[in-house]
């Protein structure tokens, strides 16, 4: 391209805003749409398609086969129902754990302080997601773990691989995704909104509660986006220290070699089910504070 | 906000904890490294650096480092272009379906990775031609343009236009002022997205079980294929701290990049 008609082309962009957005978004909005929400199509189409059962070829004529067979088999809507409960539990634990961690780093701790407490509390948001998992798998060993070392003088029995080490190892992985945002949330709270309140006559307690919660509420929605999603789509926590049961994860994970289109029909659950969170969280104003 | 000295005490003892579960775990398999015994153990039995040096010789755990930071780099080369293209768009314009275009930007990451996964998988083999190293950096790149995108978005929000308008009053054009305004106030956050991006890519697995060629083993691929390998075990835990103790770098990097002085 010649110097001049490259001057002219920014000429263009630079009195029209329209192409200039286009300009900005066409490489990456074509990733996106393209491969992404392209891929996406394709799965789910297929669910409405079926396989051969001897050659296991997926044959593309329209059938709801799957989506009966899922609406009426109970151990499906069981391994739905006990996946929503781990990402609920899991959910509910991180909030439980990073609320108050939050609201120390944020509001109690000098400022100095501050950016060194935060720094180790995300830490383990670097270590890799594996390593996480086994770790878990070494504190939860049933015949050796650290658990059982430390809960046997007590004569309690360690709780081994199962439905609650699955929950703390996901409640682990998660984690860091719930402090970043609520503790964002907290530290953005203008101070003179909690010395109104105390000047008003509340107690910190009453504080807490009254002011400090719901002002961070989008705070905390916008971390249970990710712990939610993550947990209910995991299958390989479930491996590692879950002992027998399954989830959403390991059922898609078992059909999608020989039965795509099942498996597709699957995992539209999940999807159905984020689809509906963010909808219903769109108002509150937690997509902002991701 | 003036808090009792209890309610001080009760969120120090919550803290206290809350750093011993997110540190415990960890500091375990770090000790398990160099416990004799061959499988994990608790209290060690011995103390021995042998499953280091042993892992150190390891070839399939080299040859899954090689393929992890390749990987890795290509998804992070092409989610910096495309998240700061994204953000330069969506951070200071306001158009229609702006906030469509941010959703579909977080989606990646907040539908669960085996969706992704099997929708990738499902495209590549059956419509082009099968899985190979280059559709893990495809898959890689797609959850990681969000990362990017935030960091470049955020400091788009906090940066303003003032700076690439002075610029341009003065006679600058488009590109003069990228490169001599906007590009140097954008250059930490790019660093900081960057480095996002590179340690999302190296720890996938799931993506990357679905969309890995074969024989095509990234680090996570190779830790999972020999988790349930008794005579592995060893291996797989030095792997296991040594990725612990290089996660330690990273939040040391990011601590100077946030503090420096260029930043403000």
């Amino acid at each position: 391209m010649s110097t001049n008609s490259l001057a002219k082309v920014q000429q263009y962009l630079h009195k029209n805003i329209k192409a200039r957005i286009t300009a900005l978004l066409l490489l990456p909005m074509t990733w996106l749409v393209v491969i992404y929400l392209g891929s996406l199509a394709a799965l789910f189409i297929t669910s409405i398609w079926t396989v051969d059962d001897f050659t296991n070829k997926v044959i593309r004529t329209f059938t709801l086969e799957n989506f009966i067979e899922i609406l009426s088999d109970r151990a499906y809507l069981n391994v739905t129902i006990r996946t929503l409960l781990i990402a609920a539990s899991v959910t509910i634990l991180c909030a439980l754990i990073a609320i108050p961690m939050s609201f120390f780093m944020a509001r109690v701790v000098s400022p100095k302080l501050r950016p060194v407490l935060i720094a180790l509390a995300i830490t383990p948001l670097w270590a890799s997601y594996l390593v996480k998992i086994y770790a878990w798998r070494t504190m939860m060993s049933p015949e050796s773990g650290f658990l059982t070392w430390l809960l046997s003088p007590f004569g309690i029995k360690s709780p081994g691989y199962g439905l609650v080490s699955v929950v703390l190892a996901l409640t682990y992985l998660w984690l860091p995704y719930m402090i970043i945002p609520i503790y964002a949330g907290m530290e953005r709270l203008p101070n003179s909104i909690l010395d109104a309140s105390s000047d008003l006559g509340a107690k910190p307690f009453k504080t807490f509660f009254k002011v400090v919660l719901p002002l961070t509420y989008p705070a905390i929605i916008a971390g249970s986006i990710f712990t939610f999603s993550l947990s209910m789509g995991d299958y390989i926590a479930v491996q590692i220290v879950g002992g027998t049961f399954q989830m959403l994860g390991n059922v898609v994970y078992q059909n999608f070699a020989l039965d795509l289109p099942f498996s597709a029909a699957v995992a539209l659950i999940p999807v159905i089910v984020m689809v509906l969170y963010l909808t219903l969280i769109r108002k509150s104003g937690a997509l902002e504070n991701l | 906000m003036i808090l009792s000295k209890n309610a001080k005490i009760v969120l120090t003892i919550f803290m206290i904890l809350g750093m011993t579960f997110i540190y415990l775990p960890l500091f375990i398999v770090v000790l398990n490294s160099f416990n004799s015994s061959i499988s994990f153990s608790f209290p060690p039995e011995g103390f021995t650096t042998s499953w280091w040096s042993k892992a150190a010789q390891n070839s399939g755990v080299k040859q899954a480092i090689i393929t992890s930071v390749y990987t890795a780099l290509g998804a992070t080369a092409i989610s910096l272009v495309l998240g700061t293209l994204a953000a330069s768009a969506i951070a200071r314009y306001k158009f229609f379906g702006r906030d469509t275009l941010s959703l579909l930007i977080v989606l990646p990451i907040a539908l669960p990775g085996i969706v992704t996964g099997i929708a990738l998988n499902n495209v590549f083999t059956n419509y082009f031609g099968g899985l190979t190293y280059f559709t893990i950096i495809i898959g890689h790149a797609t959850f990681c343009i969000v990362v990017v995108f935030n960091n470049v978005a955020a400091r788009y929000r906090r940066m303003g236009s003032s700076f690439e308008e002075a610029s341009m009053d003065l006679g600058a054009n488009r590109i003069m002022t990228f490169r001599l305004i906007t590009f140097p106030l954008l250059r930490s956050a790019l660093l900081a997205g960057g480095m996002l991006a590179f340690a999302l890519s190296f720890d996938e697995i799931i993506v990357t079980t679905f969309t890995a060629g074969a024989g095509q083993n990234t680090l996570p691929i190779w830790i999972f294929q020999n988790l349930f390998r008794p005579n592995q075990a060893p291996v797989v835990n030095v792997v296991a701290a040594a990725l612990i103790l290089l996660s330690l770098i990273p939040i040391y990097l990011a601590q100077r990049i946030i503090n420096a002085p260029n930043n403000n």
